[in-house]
């Protein structure tokens, strides 16, 4: 492995935000006409590690080097320039223009400055289609493209500009079976090119099987670099969750009551076949935490959307106390005690717009009707309640929820739910977005719920999470549930688990 | 808890430009008085008021649709068609068709018209809730339909003589628009109890409080459990029956009906609602805010005729108002933001 020339390297990257240090000194060789693969669980610094290569980040400290000499990006332009194109986990795409348009979208061939080249634009396009051994014409549409297409759109967008180091963040999050293949024989032509790949993924079997070389991340630091031979998958566990002692320890071993939640063969189909929840059946007991661990994907959060009545074309069946769920409403099934908090705050979780107090209520405003009058005293006493009762720092209740922290809008939207007085919690990632201290609070505001007796359903992409918080594990791939494990299972088990080829790669 | 405060002069300013839309209406109303001797007598404010009244209940109407993240362009059309509904209810009465004509009372004119109103609200709900069609969209069609309907009902003609008989109970028409009581006209008094009601709606219901919350981020609320297409096909079917109101108005007050009333009247509501600190972008507004936009608009207005302005130049400094009160509108978000965040800053130390 010696024919793998250095192409770009980082000596003591550090990289501070505002109240976290995401990169803690790395030391990163990238290698050339290879897949350098980089995992680490999410958090750990590999996107922040990928943004400054990018030229989309800068470090706070260390340095970047090209050949021997320091390199300086500023801009992303400035990182284009010098050869590095990223693929993000989110397509940046226009599906309202043509294949051809999206390659060179910010970059157009023209003549006389303003009058694009529309031939030679299509012809790059077609040669660059040639290369990545695809049959797509450069007029084509680009939502006629299934996903796995887009992403091919992306690699050539940077490859038409001239790109010898790609970044792939996630490339097969959202790939079919079919695509991810395609994708791979794509990768082993850029390699032998000399195109050097940075490749990002949760898919352990598949980092084995497409890497040359492996970087481990923690918290910020390497934990693991080496050519890829020889390694397996616990040895990557091992590098990327260590041997810590479990954080968040069960304050006393409950007794679980009796099962809240059932669901029965519950599907979603996908759009162009297939289904994103695929027959899942599950069920919650009183006071039990139950984890649902799985990659992005997996089909988890469709599966909430589910049990929220988010999706009209949803089948199965669901119990609430073994009774029937028939409620085709978000206000019905809030009322058979069913609380969702959702994994966008932003988005799913407040109306950032309106004050605490509002979106404290919002679910729950007939508490203080009668009639039609709402009872404002009696609702901001419920408000100040559920705000000391949360520990939610606040200055006041009056000011807009966007002022907030991550860490207190996630205990409003959590207060907003338990107002409703629910009997099963479903959450969905519900540390995403804050600090460790408030994690930590929220982990045991979760403990004491579950104490008190209510049933918590929730998603989780984060392994020490799932591991340390769970009464039982369930596992999703591919809109199945792929396995279901007890507290104190080992981690290398729910990984397999939840990479669905490793088994197939097993048996084979 | 400990409650940081804000630097002096930000609270200050920040109550001064929550007051802004009051502070203008002052500025104005001193202007005039001094500018235009008689502005301030009695007489003249009746007046004022009862040109302001017209475009408020529109605006009120316009506020929680505008609230909700939408926007009403037919108000003006069913303006028209519900003035030319009450004008043919009174001249013509309903032929059944079968040789006889029925007739009805004032307040059964006035009980059909509302309806008729409403139901327009409730065609630009269903076509903005279970048809998905753009608010601006939909209300545009309204718009043409509702006026082309009330052209078609006379022919392009006005309904003449509206002064109602007695033998057929409508003789109690004109006093709708033109009569007083307590010495206030009938229609300030109307404006009252709908200010009173839609505020009373908009602060202490649940309904209200929904339709906030759907301004706000539509996703989020559906997630809450707000019934959101309900919420939005309330807000248009009370806009259509603040509309039916003023057409009702109109049409008493000049006892007679014309297809053209109303037309535009749309774009002042939209201006009283934005000038009273309505966003555009949903999520806020006041209705309180939304009444004394329009009497700014109003009293601009009409001081501006007592003065004896060229109404091209009227017409240029309410577009200047407009965009002044948005731009300052933006400033005292920004500023609230930021007073908000210190605050919460130093509270979660």
């Amino acid at each position: 492995m010696t024919d793998h020339p250095i192409g770009l390297s980082i000596r003591g990257g550090v990289k501070v935000y505002p109240g976290t240090r995401a990169l803690k000194g790395v030391d990163f060789d990238l290698r050339m006409g290879a897949v350098n693969v980089l995992v680490g669980e999410n958090g750990a610094g590999k996107s922040t590690l990928m943004k400054v290569i990018a030229g989309v980040e800068s470090l706070t400290e260390g340095r970047i080097e090209m050949e021997g000499r320091e390199a300086h990006f500023r801009t992303k332009a400035d990182a284009v320039k010098a050869g590095i194109g990223i693929v993000f986990q989110e397509l940046n795409l226009f599906p309202n223009m043509t294949v051809a348009e999206n390659i060179f979208i910010g970059h157009e061939p023209v003549r006389g400055r303003v009058d694009i080249d529309q031939a030679a634009q299509a012809s790059a396009t077609a040669a660059l289609m040639a290369r990545l051994e695809q049959d797509i014409a450069p007029d084509t549409p680009l939502d006629h493209l299934r996903v796995g297409q887009q992403q091919i759109v992306e690699i050539a967008k940077a490859l038409s500009q001239h790109a010898r180091i790609l970044i792939l963040d996630e490339p097969t999050s959202a790939l079919s079976a079919a695509e991810v293949e395609v994708l791979f024989r794509v990768i082993a032509e850029l390699k032998s090119q000399g195109v050097g790949i940075v490749y990002i993924s949760h898919r352990l079997d598949e980092l084995i099987r497409v890497g040359d070389y492996i970087t481990v991340l923690r918290d910020g630091e390497i934990t693991g670099a080496r050519p890829m031979a020889g390694v397996d998958i616990p040895w990557i566990v091992r590098a990327m969750i260590g041997e810590k002692t479990k954080e968040f320890p069960r304050t006393h071993v409950a007794a679980f009551g009796e099962e809240v939640f059932r669901a029965e063969d519950v599907t979603l189909p996908r759009a162009g076949g297939g289904f994103a929840v695929d027959h899942v059946s599950l069920s919650v007991r009183k006071g039990e935490i139950v984890g649902l661990y799985g990659l992005m994907g997996a089909g988890r959060t469709e599966f909430l959307e589910c049990v929220m009545a988010q999706h009209p074309g949803s089948g199965g069946r669901m119990f609430v106390d073994g009774a029937p769920l028939v409620e085709r409403e978000v206000a019905g099934r809030i009322a058979r005690g069913i609380a969702l908090i959702p994994e966008d705050r932003k988005r799913d979780g407040l109306v950032q717009i309106m004050a605490i107090r509002e979106n404290l209520t919002l679910s729950s405003l007939g508490l203080f009707t009668k009639g039609f009058h709402l009872n404002l005293k009696a609702e901001a006493a419920k408000a100040v309640e559920f705000v000391k009762r949360l520990t939610i720092k606040i200055a006041s209740p009056e000011n807009p929820v966007s002022s907030l922290s991550g860490g207190n809008q996630q205990k409003v939207v959590i207060g907003k739910a338990l107002m409703t007085s629910p009997k099963i919690l479903l959450m969905d990632e519900p540390s995403r977005g804050i600090d460790i201290g408030a994690k930590a609070e929220v982990f045991r505001t979760m403990r004491d719920l579950a104490a008190q007796g209510l049933g918590i359903l929730f998603v989780t992409s984060d392994l020490d999470e799932v591991l340390a918080l769970s009464d039982r594990i369930l596992v999703m791939a591919n809109g199945r549930i792929s396995g279901e494990f007890p507290a104190g299972t080992e981690a290398a088990t729910v990984i397999a688990a939840a990479t669905p080829h490793t088994r197939k790669d097993q048996a084979a | 808890m400990t409650t940081a405060t804000a630097h002096p002069s930000q609270t200050w300013l920040l109550l001064v430009l929550r007051l802004r839309t009051f502070v203008a209406l002052i500025l104005v109303l001193a202007y005039f008085s001094v500018m235009a001797p008689n502005f301030l007598s009695a007489a003249n404010a009746v007046i004022v008021s009862k040109h302001v009244a017209l475009n408020a209940f529109l605006a009120i109407g316009m506020t929680f649709v505008i609230i909700t993240g939408g926007i009403d362009l037919s108000v003006g059309s069913i303006v028209g068609l519900c003035a030319m509904v009450a004008g043919w209810l009174v001249l013509n009465g309903v032929d059944t068709g079968l040789g006889w004509t029925v007739w009805f009372n004032t307040l059964e004119i006035v009980g059909i018209t509302l309806l008729v109103g409403i139901g327009v609200g409730f065609i630009n709900g269903i076509l903005i809730t279970r048809l998905n069609v753009a608010p601006f969209i939909a209300t545009l069609g309204t718009l043409y339909i509702a006026r082309g309907a009330a052209l078609l009902s006379s022919g392009g003609r006005t309904f003449p003589n509206l002064g109602g008989t007695d033998e057929m109970g409508t003789a109690s028409f004109p006093f709708i628009g033109t009569g007083s009581v307590l010495g206030l006209p009938v229609m300030i008094w109307l404006l009252v109890a709908v200010a009173l009601g839609a505020h009373y709606l908009s602060r202490r219901t649940p309904l209200g409080r929904h339709i906030y919350a759907v301004g706000g981020n539509e996703r989020g609320a559906a997630l809450s459990g707000v019934k959101v297409n309900r919420v939005k096909m309330f807000v248009y079917m009370f806009s259509g029956f603040c509309a039916a109101l003023v057409g009702i108005i109109i049409a008493s007050q000049l006892q007679a009906a014309h297809p053209a009333t109303g037309e535009t009247f749309e774009l002042n509501a939209i201006a009283a609602a934005v000038l009273g600190g309505t966003s555009m972008s949903g999520g806020r507004g006041r209705i309180f805010g939304t009444i004394i936009g329009a009497f700014v608009i109003g009293i601009l207005s009409d001081g501006l005729i007592m003065m004896g302005v060229s109404s091209f130049w009227q017409t240029v400094i309410k577009g200047v108002v407009i965009v002044l009160a948005v731009v300052i509108d933006q400033a005292q978000s920004r500023l609230q933001a930021r007073v908000a965040l210190a605050q919460e800053a130093a509270a979660s130390r």
